[in-house]
């Protein structure tokens, strides 16, 4: 067995067994909500012991574990938990589920971002288990006293064989709650997991198939009003004034006013984005009165002023500089390619790539763009606040509640200890939801009508506010010699406003003459992370340019990638390579194996993509047809290693996911400005992946791995980019640089 | 404002709203049946979809003056234990990510197994393209209609 010191997230269980001192018992307040029938009310605990911040156990043996981090459709809520009751040794089905509140002192990293909670929970949900089974045997121990080395467990019961003594976790939990945790717990072998590496339905399945209001949107208070934003209708401008004249007397209106969201002296932090500083609110009774209201409201807005702005980034400050002007798309590629042609900032160089280029036989080059695109999530934004002079109570779905309670709190001037910020389930997130300028906006709305406040986007205010996807464009150069070698390799990428390099990533290691640059591009449009962030746009370009050298070096687009890979293995280049070879090749071969390559289904065109990102490696192969002239994917394989999968059946839903948003957005995604306004509001325009387009079947393949878990609701959506691409190419022949590929569905069969 | 009664799972309420009110905000802000979620507003997403007598309809676009004798099902009134066969494939596929479309998804393969009780891919496609799953649980969406229809033959 392994070893742990208690050290991660120990703040965690000192307090609370410091807190539970005295037994520590909690009311029943959370039952209160549900409908029990008589048999189980029965059995209903009459008191819980709060063993650490993870878990509490009633006197009748009932474990409640809380999942801390927020759901958004990853199923982190079920499998969180799953991680604490393997270790704690009790029965899943008896277990029952509760969302964490914010609680900085008793959990490290609330967040919903970057493919990280299991990652980054593994240790101290392990370590939550564990170190409570430990505190029941303790107790068990002491009461029957007995060596604890000779204490057992199965199924939430505690075993003394010699003495032929048992005990369910229940009777020894007020013990338990009293004494001390101790310094180091020792954590279960992989091969002895009895939950965890097995597939449990989603918690809240239930309530999601009956309705149940478990979105921040269903929140409801007694005295509760309804508030909507105005915004300008283009980037680039604000608003100057606001003519209320006639919305103020729709029915149901009870105030229209303009809020600031951050004050002028305020030092941004990493995720306080929010495109239009200043936005008129109307607030009522009902939605449909507002909206009402919303559809005669007059604003008249004005250029903004060219700014630079300090802003700080967990501790390092950066200068963001936003232009003035009314931007087009058509100008932001112009833009791109005006800037590629330029010197770009040298991130790598290997070798003497100027030189092999030189002596190269057969040199490829292309160039890949991507367009804005935005989240889309389909729960609109919006937030509930009750906010007085000493408190702000704040419900719903938000993916970094522990930043932005930090950022209310200094706009508010109140003590964080004052903010009490509930997380509900999210209507989706996908990066969206990091940026919750809504929540602020919801506490002033609250704040100034001195009543509780709903405030909810309309889609065309949720699609046309901001934060998108960056646009991006690559040039890429690949030279081979005689005998077909990759023997000189260049990037050179940048983005509006950020660059998607990384410059250390696959073949960087596998190329002797490698180099590597970029470039940005300013704007006043606002973007924000977006599921797997830059890598949603390298892989693609990086896998379909790599299929095209594949194709001019007469190697299968497999075999080549593989030798590269075995190069990075045998050879590696360079001082820094961000990924591990064996892995990236591990993939690959799985895929390879899994999607019988080389005898595609007849009729089928095939492409394949391999891409590491987020901590873990996916290769994907897909079939698509052409049917009146469009595409239809008919299947996709897919190969992860992610290390452990905790829940398979939850992970392969969240993979299969990845894939069909890659597909739709690689297909159709795209939000494109004319004089700074959005040209889509809408799902009339914007057009989403649907049943139809999505593939016919997914079929996943976890590597077999006992390396702690990495990352998953990320890494199975850039590579698909490619892998649509490079079917397209023998589907139609002809290659697919920019996105979105059906922009114009004439190119299909051009 | 006016006066309306309105039959809601098997209920008949009176209410006195404008009549332009889409019964998606009747719903949701006056009979606090929340199950029925915004998405889109305009008929195009199918987050909001309920059932007006056996078809699957759109409340966003449904002015409560519209609906007369009609009687309306939520997701909430679909089965009174949650126990459609619909949604009882929706939870053995394990079909949700945020779930937030998801009763939409319901109301519409609910109604259209009513019709159809054993539709073919193209019928489903066919049925189900107006409503979107931003997450992209499609695959199992077709797989949980077609595990309800089966059942739907069997019993």
């Amino acid at each position: 067995m392994s070893i742990i010191k208690t050290k991660v997230g120990r703040r965690s269980f000192l307090k609370n067994s410091a807190l539970a001192g005295g037994g520590m018992m909690l009311g029943f307040s959370w039952l209160a909500s549900c409908k029990l029938s008589p048999e189980e009310v029965n059995e209903l605990p009459k008191e819980w012991f709060k063993i650490n911040g993870f878990l509490k156990i009633a006197d009748n043996g009932q474990v409640t574990i809380l999942s801390p981090n927020p759901e958004g459709g990853q199923n982190v809520k079920t499998s969180m938990p799953m991680i604490v009751a393997e270790e704690l040794d009790v029965v899943w089905k008896d277990v029952i589920v509760e969302q964490a509140p914010l609680d900085t002192d008793a959990f490290t990293f609330q967040y919903l971002g970057g493919s990280q909670a299991i990652r980054r929970g593994w240790e101290g949900l392990r370590m939550a288990g564990a170190s409570a089974r430990i505190l029941l045997i303790t107790a068990a121990a002491e009461a029957w006293q007995v060596p604890i080395e000779e204490i057992t467990t199965e199924g939430g019961v505690i075993f003394h064989n010699s003495s032929k003594k048992s005990a369910g976790y229940g009777e020894m939990a007020s013990a338990a709650a009293k004494i001390k945790v101790p310094e180091e717990v020792q954590l279960k072998e992989i091969g002895d997991f009895k939950i965890i590496g097995t597939s449990q339905k989603n918690v809240d399945g239930q309530k999601i198939v009956t309705g149940k209001p478990l979105f921040g949107i269903d929140t409801h208070r007694d005295g509760m009003l309804i508030a909507m934003i105005v915004h300008p209708p283009a980037f680039g401008l604000k608003i100057e004034s606001i003519d209320d004249s006639e919305a103020r007397t729709m029915p149901g209106i009870k105030d229209i006013f303009k809020i600031k969201v951050f004050n002028d002296d305020y030092e941004k932090a990493f995720f306080d984005t929010r495109t239009f500083n200043e936005v008129a609110v109307i607030v009522g009774n009902s939605t449909w009165e507002v909206m009402n209201a919303k559809k005669v409201l007059q604003i008249a807005c004005g250029p903004i002023e060219s700014a630079t702005e300090t802003r700080d980034r967990f501790g390092r400050k950066w200068e963001e500089h936003t232009p003035a002007g009314l931007e087009s798309t058509a100008d932001h590629y112009a833009q791109m390619e005006a800037m590629s042609a330029k010197k770009g900032e040298v991130r790598r160089r290997d070798g003497d790539p100027e030189t092999a280029f030189k002596r190269a036989v057969k040199i490829i080059e292309a160039t890949y763009t991507a367009p804005f695109l935005a989240h889309n999530c389909m729960e609109p934004m919006n937030f509930f606040a009750d906010v007085t002079s000493e408190k702000a109570a704040l419900i719903g779905p938000l993916q970094k509640p522990e930043l932005t309670e930090q950022t209310l709190s200094a706009r508010l001037g109140m003590p964080i200890e004052n903010i009490d910020i509930q997380m509900t389930r999210l209507g989706g997130g996908y990066g969206r939801r990091s940026y919750a300028h809504w929540l602020v906006e919801a506490a002033l709305i609250s704040q100034k009508m001195n009543a509780p406040v709903k405030l909810v986007y309309t889609r065309e205010d949720d699609m046309t506010d901001g934060i998108y996807r960056p646009a991006y464009q690559a040039k890429y150069r690949a030279g081979l010699d005689a005998d077909n070698n990759l023997i000189a390799f260049h990037v050179k990428t940048g983005g509006i406003p950020q660059s998607p390099l990384h410059q250390d990533r696959f073949p960087a290691g596998a190329v002797d003459n490698y180099l590597a640059e970029d470039w940005t591009i300013d704007t006043n449009l606002t973007v924000g992370s977006f599921r797997a962030p830059s890598s949603n746009f390298m892989a693609c370009a990086e896998q379909s340019f790599l299929d095209e050298v594949a194709e001019a070096a007469g190697k299968d687009p497999i075999d080549f990638r593989l030798a590269l890979l075995d190069r990075a293995i045998t050879d590696p280049q360079g001082k820094t390579n961000d990924y591990d070879p064996q892995r990236y090749a591990g993939v690959l071969k799985l895929v390879r194996e899994k999607s019988n390559w080389g005898k595609e289904p007849s009729g089928m065109s095939r492409g394949v993509s391999a891409y590491f990102c987020h901590n873990s490696y996916a290769a994907q192969v897909l079939d698509m047809v052409i049917k009146d002239g469009k595409p239809t994917v008919q299947k996709v394989t897919c190969a992860i290693d992610c290390g452990l999968v905790v829940n398979p059946d939850a992970a392969t839903n969240l993979a299969e996911g990845g894939i069909v948003d890659g597909i739709g957005n690689a297909l159709y995604g795209e939000l494109t400005f004319v004089d700074g306004v959005p040209q889509k509001s809408n799902f009339d325009k914007y057009r989403m992946i649907r049943m139809k387009e999505a593939p016919k079947e997914i079929d996943i393949h976890f590597v077999e791995s006992d390396i702690d878990p990495t990352g998953l609701g990320e890494p199975t959506f850039p590579p698909i980019f490619a892998a649509v691409a490079n079917a397209l190419y023998g589907a139609t022949g002809k290659r697919h640089y920019h996105q979105p590929f059906l922009k114009d569905t004439s190119t299909l069969t051009s | 404002m006016a006066n309306f009664s309105v039959k809601v799972n098997g209920k008949t309420v009176d209410l006195e709203v404008d009549g332009s009110t889409p019964m998606l905000w009747v719903l949701r802000d006056h009979l606090k049946l929340v199950g029925t979620k915004y998405g889109c507003g305009i008929a195009q997403c199918g987050a909001c979809t309920v059932h007006l007598g056996d078809n699957a309809v759109r409340s966003c676009q449904l002015p409560i003056s519209s609906v007369g004798e009609k009687e309306i099902t939520t997701i909430e009134g679909l089965s009174e234990n949650g126990d459609h066969p619909v949604q009882k494939a929706w939870l053995e596929i394990d079909v949700p990510q945020c779930g937030y479309c998801q009763a939409g998804q319901i109301m519409t393969a609910s109604a259209l197994l009513k019709s159809n009780p054993s539709p073919s891919d193209d019928e489903i496609e066919g049925a189900m393209n107006g409503n979107i799953c931003r997450c992209g649980t499609y695959t199992r969406i077709k797989k949980a209609i077609k595990t309800a229809a089966a059942e739907n033959t069997n019993a």
